[in-house]
């Protein structure tokens, strides 16, 4: 993409930390492994379901991966609210700043604003809203994971132990369990793989990936575009300096865009297949 | 019986007449008056014109049976005449106090020889003697059983002139007979109960054995041994089950054509003594039939290697006739193996290779095509076509795809041999050479083989489980008390039997894995619906997958024991259904055990929990996406012409970009100029 060549020794913006660009990455393996594993389960009358779980060797190993899988899952999330907390500390200084200031993951005023503004530039009736550092689909998918963690994870760890929770709970309570760890994964999988996937990555200004999630950088020209309200934030406040950092090398460009390349692939593979498994095999 | 009314008609006849002689002592001849001449040793009369002595030892005849007699009861002609009374008197009629005697007498060969003149037919008195006559039962009399042999070897003895001028078909009878284990017995032991001439012959019903109402023609020669053999059928059990003996006559050998007249011995008879008279001709290798030129050589060895090493020839073609040149060619029936192997024979016709062999049927099997014929082995010589580990190739002859049976085969079973040979029983006995595991016959039985829908077949429905059952007891047992089986007779629907889940010929281990994930489908067939939703829980699931540690019908239902839950016996019941989970799951508890196995979200009214619980995460679902993919279709084509935008931008900002450089160089090249 033209625009987003860097011309070397220009600096870039660095809108990720290290710390966040590895959990997504861990993030992308653990979720990828958990939709193929378990979507063997779930679609386990299609053809592909059999032959999917024989590639991982067999169930009971499909089964140990979705558990491996669901484990880093945990740990993920732990870690970012670790980091969260942290943060509140070294960057936000205070809860209410983290909650409800301009770089608040949380839903605001401006993100409703924003949304009525996208609605009527998407139907030509006003102008591209002014994004800040998060916008609002990427709020919703950011807070999608908390969703799925509970709606996922919870019901995953009855599945996983449905020893421990009867002890409490009645059995039947396991088969609702089911119901929604399966029904929430196929929104969850369906979601990332399109919705998630056109929003980030697919978008004609993106095509075919945005790797920033990799690299954490972005030309500062991109960053004006996609984000002026923050990039007009940091050049009142004069900190744009603090965050620009030097351009890492093509090589390691490459290899991100070969994992990206890799999980996109996986990606719409499961798409198809679910769409497959749901329109011609359904029961 | 018979001679127990003779003998009771005899007493009071005998006592009649002492009675009446009391009262004629007054008036007619006492005997006194007869031995007053013929005690005289010198007295002469005349008989048809000869001489003879007319003398009677009175105290030989008051010795004799009939001693208390007088005389004019036996010279009947005698009385009331005055003596000296005429010569050549009438021949005394024995039979008018011995009736049954002379009627035997009449209509035996030595009567009707009498009758046609013979002078050498024997008379009454040539065995009994006349005024001397005694008991049977005193041992000085000629028919006492000691003296019998030699009473009729006066005739019948060698050289004697009835046996030189009359046809008597057997020689030295009388040798012959003391040699044997009845002339032994008697002549040279003193066993009186030995049996002699009479014995076998009768005393005075003496028939050629071609009369049919002889004692030893051959309808009615075992009754006459069976007189004293009364067990024989004990040891000729085979021969003579179900009173084939006489039922059959024709077909079975008789007692003597084994153990021939006069000459029975007392060792053990030989059998197959006349075998070597059919070797004489088919020992010959060039021996051929004529009527259709297949080889009638018959090699001796084979026979007595085989199963029927103490079996003679004749036994089995029992049609021979020893006094013909050629003892066979009186042979008209094939051989018939029913007249030994009854019991067989009978399952043999009342089955389908058997039906077929009653119609004619070229295909039929009979006995040798599977047993062979002289060579004939027992099923345990691993050499006979029959031991277990041949069977199923046996079998295979006719019923492989494409072979005799095969093509005329409409049922549903096909590739029979190959898929035993790959079944565990194939397995078990061709690979692992057991030769307990079921083959062939064991299931379809030997000699009744039926097809299944034959209500009287090993494999009929309703007899799968006791044939499985012979070697699966403890499984039968189980079985039994299943609701599948319980149920017969209490409902219209098919219930399965051990074919319906393990299949006729395909039978698996059950713990294979392919057994394993079959048997859902197998349960499945009937079951529909509890299948179906099975399908939709984590342990149908994963059991497509192909996993099969997880929970399948019968982990749960059990396999052979199944029972309704309602029953306290069964897997699932209030008792037993906590422990069930615990199979899989140790640490399973009540509350566990209430997880719906066989739930479906699709049913509202059985399980609103799962139905409102997934038709909420449906709405969840098609809310989501349809928000997002509006929001991404709307987002597209704006995304698109901003993108067409920025493109136009960059391409002005090279141009504006090069133009300025190209500017610069102007300027700068003004300036150096």
């Amino acid at each position: 993409m033209e625009i987003s060549t860097t011309n070397a020794g220009e600096k870039e913006y660095l809108r990720f930390s290290r710390l966040n660009r590895t959990l997504h990455v861990f993030m992308i393996v653990s979720f990828i492994s958990l939709a193929l594993t378990g979507m063997t389960l779930k679609f386990s009358y299609t053809g592909w379901a059999v032959v999917l779980s024989r590639f991982f060797g067999g169930f009971e190993t499909a089964g140990f991966i979705h558990r491996f899988a669901a484990v880093i899952m945990f740990g993920i999330f732990f870690t970012h609210l670790y980091d969260l907390i942290r943060r509140r500390r070294t960057e936000f200084g205070t809860w209410k700043n983290l909650i409800f200031g301009p770089n608040s993951m949380l839903p605001n005023k401006k993100d409703f604003h924003d949304f009525i503004g996208n609605m009527k530039w998407f139907l030509g009736r006003g102008p591209r809203p002014k994004y800040g550092r998060w916008t609002y689909w990427e709020k919703f998918d950011y807070l999608a994971v908390f969703w799925g963690m509970f709606a996922i994870g919870s019901t995953g760890l009855m599945l996983w132990f449905p020893e421990i929770f009867t002890l409490v709970f009645p059995g039947w309570l396991i088969n609702v369990a089911t119901i929604i760890h399966s029904d929430e994964a196929l929104l969850a999988t369906g979601f990332i793989f399109t919705v998630h996937f056109f929003n980030t990555h697919l978008r004609p200004e993106k095509f075919p990936m945005d790797i920033v999630i990799f690299t954490g950088r972005m030309t500062l020209e991109e960053f004006k575009h996609d984000k002026p309200a923050e990039y007009e934030a940091l050049v009142k406040n004069g900190a744009l300096e603090k965050y620009l950092v030097e351009p890492y090398q093509p090589i390691v460009i490459r290899a991100v865009r070969i994992f990206g390349w890799i999980a996109l692939e996986i990606g719409f593979s499961i798409t198809i297949w679910i769409i497959y498994a749901m329109i011609f095999a359904y029961r | 019986m018979m001679l127990h009314n003779m003998a009771y008609l005899r007493i009071v006849l005998i006592s009649f007449i002492i009675a009446f002689s009391g009262f004629a002592d007054s008036a007619a001849q006492e005997n006194s008056d007869c031995f007053g001449c013929h005690s005289d040793k010198g007295l002469k009369g005349t008989h048809r014109s000869k001489t003879i002595s007319v003398f009677v030892d009175e105290k030989k005849f008051s010795d004799a049976i009939h001693g208390s007699l007088t005389c004019i009861s036996c010279h009947t002609d005698l009385e009331g005449k005055e003596f000296p009374h005429d010569d050549d008197l009438q021949t005394v009629n024995c039979g008018v106090c011995h009736s049954l005697e002379q009627e035997f007498h009449e209509k035996s060969l030595h009567g009707k020889a009498l009758v046609k003149g013979d002078p050498l037919a024997p008379r009454c008195y040539d065995c009994h003697g006349k005024h001397d006559i005694l008991s049977a039962k005193n041992p000085n009399s000629p028919i006492a059983p000691l003296k019998v042999p030699f009473l009729c070897g006066k005739c019948h003895q060698e050289g004697a002139s009835v046996q030189k001028q009359r046809t008597i078909h057997q020689d030295h009878i009388i040798e012959n007979y003391s040699e044997s284990i009845h002339g032994q017995g008697l002549l040279k032991k003193g066993l009186i109960v030995a049996p002699n001439c009479a014995s076998c012959h009768t005393a005075h019903s003496i028939l050629p054995h071609t009369d049919p109402a002889s004692s030893i023609s051959r309808e009615n020669i075992a009754a006459t041994c069976a007189m004293c053999h009364a067990e024989i059928e004990a040891v000729h059990r085979k021969v003579i089950k179900g009173e084939l003996w006489e039922k059959q006559e024709h077909i079975l050998p008789a007692c003597v054509d084994c153990h021939q007249p006069h000459k029975v011995r007392k060792v053990f008879y030989d059998q197959g003594m006349a075998d070597k008279d059919c070797m004489r001709c088919h020992d010959k290798t060039e021996i051929k039939s004529s009527k259709d030129n297949r080889s009638l050589y018959i090699k001796y060895t084979d026979l007595k290697l085989s199963r029927h090493l103490n079996i003679s020839c004749s036994q089995c073609h029992s049609e021979v006739n020893a006094s013909h040149v050629r003892p066979c060619d009186s042979i008209t029936k094939k051989v018939d193996c029913a007249s030994c192997h009854a019991e067989v024979g009978t399952q043999y016709l009342k089955s389908t290779h058997g039906q077929y062999f009653a119609k004619n049927d070229p295909n039929a099997p009979t006995c040798k095509e599977c047993h062979g014929m002289h060579g004939v082995l027992g099923k345990t010589d691993p050499k006979s076509p029959t031991f277990p580990t041949i069977v199923p190739s046996l079998c295979a002859r006719c019923h492989r795809e494409g072979q005799k049976a095969a093509v005329r085969y409409t049922g549903s079973q096909h590739e029979i041999i190959e898929h035993y040979t790959e079944s565990i029983h194939g397995k078990g006995l061709m690979k692992s050479g057991l030769t307990v595991t079921a083959m062939c016959t064991n299931c379809h039985t030997a000699h009744s083989v039926l097809p299944h829908a034959d209500s009287a077949s090993s494999i009929n429905t309703k007899n799968i489980p006791a044939t499985c059952g012979k070697c699966h007891h403890g499984i039968e047992e189980q079985f039994e008390q299943s609701i599948h089986a319980k149920l017969v007779g209490e409902t219209e629907k098919q219930l399965p039997v051990c074919a319906d889940c393990h299949s006729a010929h395909t039978i698996r281990r059950a713990d294979e894995d392919g057994f394993k994930i079959d048997i859902m489908q197998k349960c499945g067939r009937c079951h529909e619906d509890i299948a179906k939703t099975y399908f939709d829980t984590y342990h149908g699931k994963v059991s497509q997958l192909g996993y099969t540690k997880t929970a399948k019908c019968y982990d749960c239902h059990g396999a052979h024991d199944i029972l309704p839950m309602s029953d306290p016996k069964s897997h699932l019941s209030r008792e037993n259904v906590v422990g069930t989970c615990q199979k899989c799951h140790p640490g399973a508890t009540r509350r566990f055990a209430g997880y719906l196995t066989h739930a479906t979200h699709h049913d509202p009214d059985k399980y609103p929990f799962l139905f409102w619980t997934f038709w909420g995460m449906t709405a969840l679902l098609i809310g989501t996406f349809v928000i997002g993919g509006i929001h991404t279709l709307l987002w597209l084509p704006r995304a698109l012409k901003m993108q067409h935008q920025l493109k136009a931008a960059a391409k002005k900002k090279v141009e504006t970009t090069i133009k300025k450089l190209i500017k610069d160089k102007e300027n700068d090249g003004n300036i150096n100029n």
